[in-house]
């Protein structure tokens, strides 16, 4: 069996977690906990296990040929239009499903641990299968209609997950501002569709290649809506609201599904359709900087939130804002790079900060942590691991991955946007320190009642985001534990990918290190690279990105040495003064658009309500409805029900047609 | 004197507009019964005269299945206003008028 007849069985890698959310759907209840947990973490191993393979096998074929487009069958045939359900291996999708399914195997492992003890167990256990498994089909689709499928499948099982505990409404709010906000983008992608195929006639993606050029008069058409659709599916201004609301979910959800996978879904369809990003300049500059602006504005936000996942939540926006800016700049192999990078710490550190939640009985506030390093030494292990990666420290995943997106930034003579990116940097490196001190460092909080009240902010409700938590695993409040193996093994297993996660594409491309670059140059072969003028100046600017993310650390400490003030502030906080209270409302964007969009769209929809439909519409029927009863009331006193009347009737009625007929000659 | 076809489709028209006043002025439901029988019977004296005059069978042939049919009629019809006399004393039509709008 040679590379090609082993790839044209790509479909089992989504057909495996696909399976395993039918049985869970049909059956989970019967499995019941744990077993239906292990059914769905085995199906995903096994699914990269086959992801393994596929890249084993698209290795083994020369670098032109990597590109193998298995059988399919037609799906839509319409007129001209035809769509078919194939799959796409290359090492774009190849190096998506091996971080899909391998990061999505350690948060499937670590859900069975975090997830104990709810009712429903099972369901969350099927709906992460069936975001598996859409996620799978939307990077491994041939054209742009099968990734859409795919993308409109992680969009329902993000709606489904965030608002897992529907029981409290701030969840079922998020869930359906997640979906809505989403829908936006959505509508983009589905007009760049509908102008690509107008332009080329048809949308596989092997179109894409020098065929393209025929679209180069909507080329900036297309990729700005492409990018309408990445902007609402990875959370960029203006459509990052529901990042920071989707926290709701359960944890293992907002590692899986809002910081490692479907987030990264825009990311990548940019860099699938790279080639109108190539053609046009205008819609690049944009994409960079939509991308650097988000990921300014989010880690200032992040400097004052005091949720601990919403921190998190805010520097997920951030990060993807650099993978966006990176793709502007043409450096696509760098995006990617630190979309893998951002898959592992961003994961461990949700799944380290779930561990800290579970510990502390369902605390979200960092006001009342601390001190947990003594009560939880592998959860605090990994955090710092995450927490260096992330700040971009030598020599962690992400220093390399964000010190390649700026050198390539400043390579390409963007000093603007580097300033920019490299300010970012030094927030990131802040924020990150800040909660790590917060929740690790002595003195503890969460003993004493003393803090503050905890309030949500920049939420779309002021809810306590840990109020009335179901109580799938309420324990007595005591000491804060460690978690279980289950989730601490993922954990480690994490933390030794973010540590050692930069070694995928070390700069060194004459040395043959940039591994990840070279796997993916047959995707980008059409593009051209940046790179460095000197190997001086790049070492320089790695040396400056170190310094920027060693001060912002430091700077971080100082302030936090104490963790808060005595009276319960955060030094931050003080030191911001009047601008606090707009970072921590995110700059009041979200209550704009509340007023701004969803305030004209009620109102709109009271008028359509009250006045169009009930005044009118039903207004008409009701109208109608009276008019019949006013003539039947008459027309029913015809009938007397004395037989003479309705004889006579009868022969006045015989008596009428005989002279019509008789005057008419009809006989 | 020639007895024509006309003889007979005069007489059968008498007998009908008498059927027919008869039900619209008497109140008995039995005379308005008879009444009716009397419309129906007109109807067949009609038939067979023009089954006679133009030397058709079928008309002959109708008014076999026109008895057959009024007979049952005459039994549903009489076991009804039996059943309305037990019920009540008298069978005036007047009376009955229970199903009105």
């Amino acid at each position: 069996m040679d590379a090609h007849d082993l790839l044209e069985l790509i479909w089992i890698i989504p057909a495996l977690p696909a399976a395993g959310a039918v049985v869970l759907l049909l059956f989970g209840r019967r499995l019941g906990e744990p077993t239906a947990g292990w059914l769905a973490t085995a199906l995903m191993a096994l699914a990269f296990v086959g992801s393994v393979v596929a890249f084993v096998a698209l290795l083994g074929l020369d670098e032109e040929e990597r590109a193998v487009v298995s059988q399919g069958y037609t799906w839509i045939e319409a007129g001209g239009f035809a769509v078919d359900l194939r799959f796409l291996v290359d090492p774009l999708s190849v190096t998506m499903i091996l971080f899909v399914t391998g990061v999505g195997t350690l948060i499937h492992l670590y859900s069975i641990g975090y997830m104990h003890g709810d009712a429903r167990f099972s369901r969350f256990f099927a709906y992460l299968n069936l975001f598996a498994a859409s996620m799978l089909v939307l990077v491994l689709g041939n054209s742009f209609l099968v990734t859409f499928l795919g993308w409109e499948g992680v969009g329902l099982c993000s709606y489904l997950l965030i608002s897992f505990w529907f029981e409290r409404n701030t969840a079922a709010v998020a869930g359906k501002k997640a979906f809505i906000t989403n829908r936006v983008g959505d509508f983009g992608f589905m007009l760049a569709m509908f102008l690509i195929f107008e332009k080329l006639g048809t949308l596989d993606y092997a179109a894409l290649g020098d065929g393209a050029q025929a679209a180069r008069g909507s080329a900036t058409a297309i990729a700005l809506l492409l990018f309408v659709g990445a902007v609402g599916k990875s959370a960029q201004l203006p459509l990052h609201v529901w990042l920071p609301d989707a926290m709701e979910g359960p944890t293992p959800v907002s590692a899986l599904i809002h910081a490692a996978t479907m987030v990264t879904a825009g990311v990548f369809l940019v860099a699938r359709a790279h080639v109108f990003f190539e053609m046009s300049d205008a819609a690049a500059t944009t994409v960079a900087w939509v991308g650097v602006i988000t990921a300014l504005f989010a880690a200032t936000v992040a400097l004052v939130q005091n949720d601990i996942k919403r921190v998190l939540a805010y520097s997920t926006i951030s990060q993807l804002g650099y993978m966006f800016l990176a793709l502007g700049v043409g450096a696509y192999g760098a995006a990617l790079f630190h979309m893998v990078t951002h898959a592992f710490f961003k994961a461990l550190l949700f799944l380290a900060a779930g561990s800290v939640i579970h510990g502390l009985h369902d605390e979200q506030d960092m006001r009342r942590m601390g001190g947990l390093r003594r009560y939880m030494p592998i959860t605090g292990a990994v955090f710092v691991v995450g927490w260096l990666s992330i700040a971009g420290v030598f020599p962690f995943s992400g220093f390399w991955s964000k010190d390649e997106i700026l050198a390539k930034v400043w390579f390409d003579g963007q000093y603007a946007l580097w300033v920019l990116g490299t300010v970012t940097a030094f927030l990131t490196a802040f924020y990150m320190t800040r909660q790590l001190r917060l929740v690790f460092a002595e003195p503890a909080r969460w003993r004493d009642g003393s803090t503050p009240p905890l309030v949500v902010s920049g939420g779309a409700d002021d809810e306590p985001l840990a109020e009335a938590v179901p109580a799938h695993h309420a324990g007595a409040a005591g000491e804060p534990h460690e978690s279980p193996w289950t989730m601490t093994l993922p954990l480690a297993a994490l933390a030794l990918l973010a540590a050692t996660g930069g070694f995928l594409n070390l700069p060194f491309a004459d040395e043959g290190f940039e591994l990840l670059t070279e796997w993916l140059h047959p995707v980008f072969a059409d593009v051209e690279e940046i790179h460095p003028t000197s190997f001086l100046a790049g070492t320089l600017l790695s040396l400056v990105a170190l310094a920027i993310a060693l001060t912002g650390i430091a700077a971080a400490r100082a302030l936090y040495r104490r963790g808060l003030e005595p009276d319960g502030t955060d030094p931050g906080v003080r030191r911001l003064g009047a601008a606090a209270p707009v970072l921590e409302h995110a700059y009041y964007l979200d209550d704009a658009l509340a007023a701004g969009v969803a305030g004209p769209g009620r109102r709109a929809a009271a008028v359509l309500a009250d006045d169009v439909d009930a005044r009118g519409v039903d207004g008409a029927v009701n109208g109608v409805a009276a008019g019949f009863r006013v003539l039947s009331s008459g027309l029913r006193r015809i009938q007397t029900g004395y037989v003479r009347n309705y004889a006579l009737g009868l022969v006045f009625g015989t008596v009428v047609l005989l002279a019509w007929f008789g005057t008419r000659g009809m006989w | 004197m020639e007895i024509t076809p006309s003889y007979y489709l005069v007489l059968a028209a008498m007998l009908f507009t008498i059927g027919a006043v008869g039900l619209l002025v008497r109140r008995n439901t039995l005379v308005m019964f008879m009444c009716v029988e009397l419309m129906l019977n007109a109807a067949n004296l009609t038939f067979v005269t023009f089954a006679k005059a133009l030397d058709d069978i079928g008309g002959q042939v109708i008014v076999f299945f026109t008895l057959v049919v009024a007979a049952a009629e005459v039994a549903v019809g009489l076991a009804i206003i039996v059943a309305i006399f037990r019920r009540r004393q008298g069978v005036t039509a007047d009376d009955i008028h229970a199903l009105e709008g």
